[in-house]
């Protein structure tokens, strides 16, 4: 379970996160919602401790994760997985080398490694990549690859920053299926930070409208649907005023 | 004017924390040597078998110009053979060192910086961390350690290349024997010539790498914070091999 605890976080004086509470409960995919630069992916990085907050906290498996040291950082980053916005592929290394550079850290032996890494592509349906640099391959490719990483881990948890923003609604309802179907085949916890809202009708048991640093609403798909909350009501509905 | 000055020296004190807490963090990543191993060898070969024509070239002509210029001085007062004495302490105390420092400080702390500092801002040392790697480990590390023990090397292979393009221009253009070269080498050739000057350059080489990790590493703001970092990575090892050149002249000879 991960639970974010009257979090606050502020860069430069300019305070991005107000106390968001939320708890997103094992094997549920929460999407948190709301517009570019309310701190969505702000949230999220500090699940794996990639920011520090200035109060509050994020607790995961019973652990805050503020109060963890290098070693305890490392248990814990072992069991997430993480999706970054433009993927975060490691350019000098091929696709294959990419998803083998996590489960090597693991300690796994080279053989259950080439099989993870073919597990994962297939996956994706990125069979035969496993050669081909990053740069070869389209932004979507680079999504699904980014996606494979984090699965090939086998984490208890996801986390996918913007999975499909900047790609075509093909593309994007091709990731769509790949996050539902790595729900339903690995059981994994998801948190999955966008504004796409087809793509969080889609994927999402949950959903939590983060508003000037907090949550506005949350519930499930349907009751998101129905809201009348004038804030939550405009952006779902996508108006400009 | 004074608020400038106190922000000026507040930075600076701040930087000089930045970088203590820096070489902090990389001392305590140094027993990972499962992490760091293999990569310090992928950047031994970059930093020294793909600098190495740099370094050679400058050194070749930096000999040549040495061997003609300490001619042109001597001409008739001092023995030539004391060419043979300028090339080789010259060569082995300072250009041999700051030359390929300084040239390397551009080759090789400018990539790391600009190659660290894309790795920032496109999110790949995050995700390095979310893959429960410790930045340090997987790419400070093997860039000081690999910078610090090939710019020795790097540097020895120039000291040569320097000495035998002096002796063949001396050979060759001023009518120097080889003996009587040789000789002028030998003359007040010490021990020391050679370590100071290894010892120097392999500060040169952690000084360039760990500069340039650090910058790259800090960079922020996309192409432009990149572009920003890779000068700061160059003006800054310049200005600290200079530095560290005096330092080391006060403290050594």
């Amino acid at each position: 379970m991960i639970e974010f605890q009257d979090l606050h976080k502020a860069f430069d004086g300019k305070q991005v996160l107000q106390g968001l509470s939320l708890a997103i409960r094992d094997a549920e995919t929460v999407c948190i919602i709301g517009y570019s630069g309310t701190g969505k992916s702000v949230a999220l990085k500090h699940i794996v401790g990639l920011l520090h907050p200035d109060a509050g906290d994020v607790i995961v498996d019973g652990q805050a994760v503020s109060t963890l040291d290098r070693d305890g950082l490392t248990e814990l980053r072992q069991g997430i997985g993480y999706v970054f916005q433009f993927a975060a592929l490691f350019d000098s290394l091929t696709v294959a080398e990419n998803l083998a550079l996590g489960l090597r850290r693991r300690g796994l032996g080279e053989e259950e490694i080439e099989e993870r890494v073919r597990e994962a592509l297939a996956l994706v349906d990125l069979s035969g990549t496993g050669e081909q640099m990053p740069a070869e391959l389209s932004g979507g490719m680079r999504k699904r690859v980014g996606i494979a990483r984090a699965i090939a881990l086998r984490p208890r948890y996801i986390l996918y920053d913007e999975p499909t923003t900047g790609l075509d609604p093909v593309t994007s309802a091709v990731i769509d299926r790949l996050m539902v179907r790595t729900r339903e085949h690995l059981g994994v916890t998801g948190v999955v930070v966008t504004h796409d809202m087809r793509s969080a009708y889609t994927v999402g048991d949950r959903i939590a409208m983060l508003y000037e640093g907090r949550i506005r609403q949350v519930g499930s798909v349907e009751e998101i649907q129905g809201t009348e909350d004038p804030v939550v009501r405009q952006f779902i509905e996508g108006r400009a005023e | 004017m004074i608020q400038a000055i106190g922000r000026h020296a507040v930075s600076s004190v701040e930087a000089v924390g930045r970088v203590g807490h820096f070489l902090s963090d990389m001392l305590r990543a140094l027993p990972d040597v499962r992490t760091w191993a293999r990569p310090t060898i992928v950047q031994m070969r970059r930093v020294g078998v793909d600098s190495l024509p740099v370094a050679l070239f400058i050194a070749a002509f930096t000999g040549v110009v040495l061997a003609l210029q300490a001619s042109y001085t001597f001409t008739g007062a001092v023995p030539l053979y004391f060419v043979g004495t300028l090339v080789g302490k010259t060569m082995m105390l300072e250009l041999g060192p700051v030359l390929a420092g300084l040239a390397l400080a551009g080759r090789v702390g400018a990539s790391m910086a600009a190659e660290l500092g894309t790795m920032k801002v496109t999110e790949q040392v995050d995700a390095l961390e979310t893959l429960a790697y410790d930045p340090q480990s997987y790419l400070v590390l093997p860039r000081v350690l690999a910078g610090t023990l090939m710019f020795p090397v790097i540097v020895a292979f120039a000291i040569a290349t320097g000495i035998v393009t002096g002796w063949l221009t001396s050979l060759a253009l001023l009518n120097l024997s080889t003996p009587d070269f040789i000789k002028g080498l030998k003359l007040f050739y010490q021990f020391k010539d050679i370590w100071f000057g290894l010892l120097k350059s392999a500060s040169f080489g952690f000084t360039i790498t760990l500069i340039g990790c650090i910058v790259g590493l800090s960079t922020r703001g996309g192409a432009e914070g990149v572009g920003r970092s890779t000068t700061h990575a160059v003006v800054y090892s310049a200005i600290l091999i200079l530095v560290l050149d005096a330092f080391w002249a006060v403290v050594l000879l």
